[in-house]
């Protein structure tokens, strides 16, 4: 090969690092601006009292316990209902159905259960959960309405983790006459696990931070106490944010970004909570 | 014809204790419209070795996975013909698959231990099968590794992961998992194909010691091995449409010295395959 056409392959190797790592820290700069951002605007908002009192003057004084608290709540809520139904109907697709006319719409339908407006659960919620089901405004409406939303991220990554479990294993429990469900209970399920749990923390992280459905069953802006049971109405962390920053005139910047901070660290801390149990389930393997 | 592989000693077996454990009838496999196996007869005779050979995709693993009915896994597959164990056909009705499997054990291919413990990867066998007590587990658990030549090597660390175990002494331990489950069959597929010369020879030493309580079959692509454990061998091969059949099958002595069919002397003398 000649100096020059192995000069100009050289160059051209670089020009195409250096586009993708341009294009790597263009992804990666919002992110780190928002963060760093929320920061700087609310950091100093942020003191014992702002996250353990009640709100005063609409929330331009006092703190956002019940807003944190009521959050916590629905993640609570929407674990509850959406793992269980999202792991069974993984392991429903997974390991018993054919593929047939009925599989085909139950996949078409999880594929398009990710794709809908959130607003549009938020209605549903409200038609089925609050008014047909009589639960009212509540958590539980709210929790089940984002349940909803959460069982299609729950129900891929539970497929994903059980369809990662190797064959050869699920080969060697059945061929010493253990039964198929024994199998997926005590070799599949297990080794699937980490995967499932993942996900589901993936899942409720992105729950906690939905405002337009629980816009419409059951947040409310100011309570006097926290919720008593899951059928009182309840305070959360992005329509609390939501109200503050658009609806109360004279509202101090720091406490509207010091809301929004606080939501980000609860968001952000599960989605760390996730890539942890990656990583340690990786380093155990 | 001058082949040089020393054979198993069958003369000393009791004859007497031989009957016909599994068996096959005209049998016909298909994987949707694909034939796999066309019209296999064979008697597999208890407390014996029978081996299974020929050249690669001519149904052999196939046929091993009709006596467990582990060829049920595969979407559209399809059986005709007569399968028994002990005179009782595992496709008729009222079959418990589950049940099947217990009585006939597989090891296969690659070793697949659990990621789990030793102990744990014997004692899940019995203790799906309902065995709760952690004495006897741990009476089955040493005795299934014994029979398996494993326990000296592994006694002292039966709380470690079966994972951490080299390929040889891993397959001892799928081995110990299926004879912990007390089979009256054990199907081998391929055992030894990812496993060193002297994992090997460990798994034929283990598979004669254990032809006194169980009706092994083996398949294998190694004519040597088939020749060195079996008593029994049958010669598979593809027919034009790449459906498997049985070329000829009969005491390994006879096929691996004397036998009938040209195309086995070609492949057993290595001119093809």
């Amino acid at each position: 090969m000649t100096t020059a056409a192995f000069n100009s392959r050289r160059i051209t190797q670089r020009a195409a690092f250096t586009f993708l790592i341009l294009a790597a820290v263009v992804t990666v700069t919002p992110v780190l601006f928002i963060i760093i951002y929320t920061v700087v605007k609310g950091g100093g908002a942020l003191s014992w009292g702002f996250l353990s009192e009640f709100p005063s003057l609409a929330g331009k004084a006092g703190g956002i316990l019940p807003a944190i608290v009521g959050t916590f709540y629905l993640m609570l809520g929407t674990l509850v209902f959406a793992l269980p139904i999202g792991v069974l109907t993984g392991i429903y697709l997974t390991e018993y159905a054919r593929d047939n006319w009925l599989t085909r719409i139950i996949n078409l339908a999880i594929v398009n259960l990710a794709g809908v407006p959130s607003i549009v659960f938020g209605l549903f919620g409200l038609s089925v959960f609050v008014l047909a089901f009589h639960f009212g405004l509540s958590l539980l409406a709210a929790s089940l309405t984002l349940a909803c939303q959460a069982l299609a991220m729950v129900i891929t990554t539970s497929r994903e983790a059980l369809l990662a479990v190797p064959r050869e294993l699920r080969e060697g429990s059945l061929a010493i006459g253990v039964s198929k469900w024994q199998t997926v209970r005590h070799i599949v399920l297990p080794q699937a696990l980490p995967g499932i749990i993942t996900g589901a923390v993936l899942a409720i992280s992105r729950a906690a931070g939905e405002t337009a459905p629980i816009l419409v069953v059951g947040a409310a802006f100011l309570l006097p106490a926290l919720p008593q049971s899951p059928l009182d109405q309840f305070m959360a962390l992005p329509y609390h944010l939501y109200t503050v920053s658009a609806h109360v005139p004279n509202m101090p910047e720091e406490t509207i970004w010091g809301v929004a901070l606080v939501l980000l660290i609860v968001v952000l801390s599960f989605d760390v909570l996730a890539a942890a149990i990656r990583i340690k389930t990786r380093q155990r393997k | 014809m001058n082949i040089n592989i020393s054979l198993p000693d069958i003369s000393a077996r009791p004859a007497e204790k031989c009957v016909t454990k599994l068996k096959a009838e005209n049998v016909n496999l298909y994987y949707g419209s694909f034939q796999c196996l066309r019209n296999v007869s064979l008697d597999i005779p208890s407390c014996s070795i029978t081996a299974i050979i020929g050249p690669s995709g001519c149904g052999k693993s196939s046929l091993l996975r009709l006596f467990n009915r582990m060829n049920d896994l595969i979407p559209g597959v399809r059986v005709e013909g007569n399968v028994e164990l002990d005179n009782i056909p595992i496709y008729g009705p009222g079959i418990d698959v589950v049940e099947l499997r217990k009585r006939v054990g597989m090891v296969f291919q690659k070793p697949n231990p659990f990621p789990m413990s030793i102990f744990e990867n014997v004692a899940y066998g019995p203790k799906r099968h309902g065995t709760k007590g952690r004495g006897e587990l741990e009476e089955i658990v040493e005795k299934s590794l014994r029979q398996a030549a494993l326990w000296d090597e592994v006694k002292d660390k039966l709380g470690q992961s079966g994972l951490a175990l080299s390929g040889g002494q891993q397959q001892r331990l799928c081995i110990a998992r299926v004879l912990a489950v007390e089979p009256e069959v054990i199907l081998m597929d391929e055992p030894c194909s990812a496993l060193d010369p002297v994992a090997t020879l460990k798994i034929e030493d283990l598979m004669r010691s254990l032809t006194q309580d169980y009706t092994i079959i083996i398949v294998t692509h190694n004519m040597q091995q088939a020749a060195r454990v079996s008593d029994t061998a049958a010669f598979m091969m593809m027919e034009p449409d790449r459906a498997g059949m049985l070329v000829e099958y009969g005491p390994t002595a006879r096929i691996f010295t004397n036998p009938e069919d040209k195309r086995t002397e070609d492949y057993i003398t290595g001119r093809f395959g």
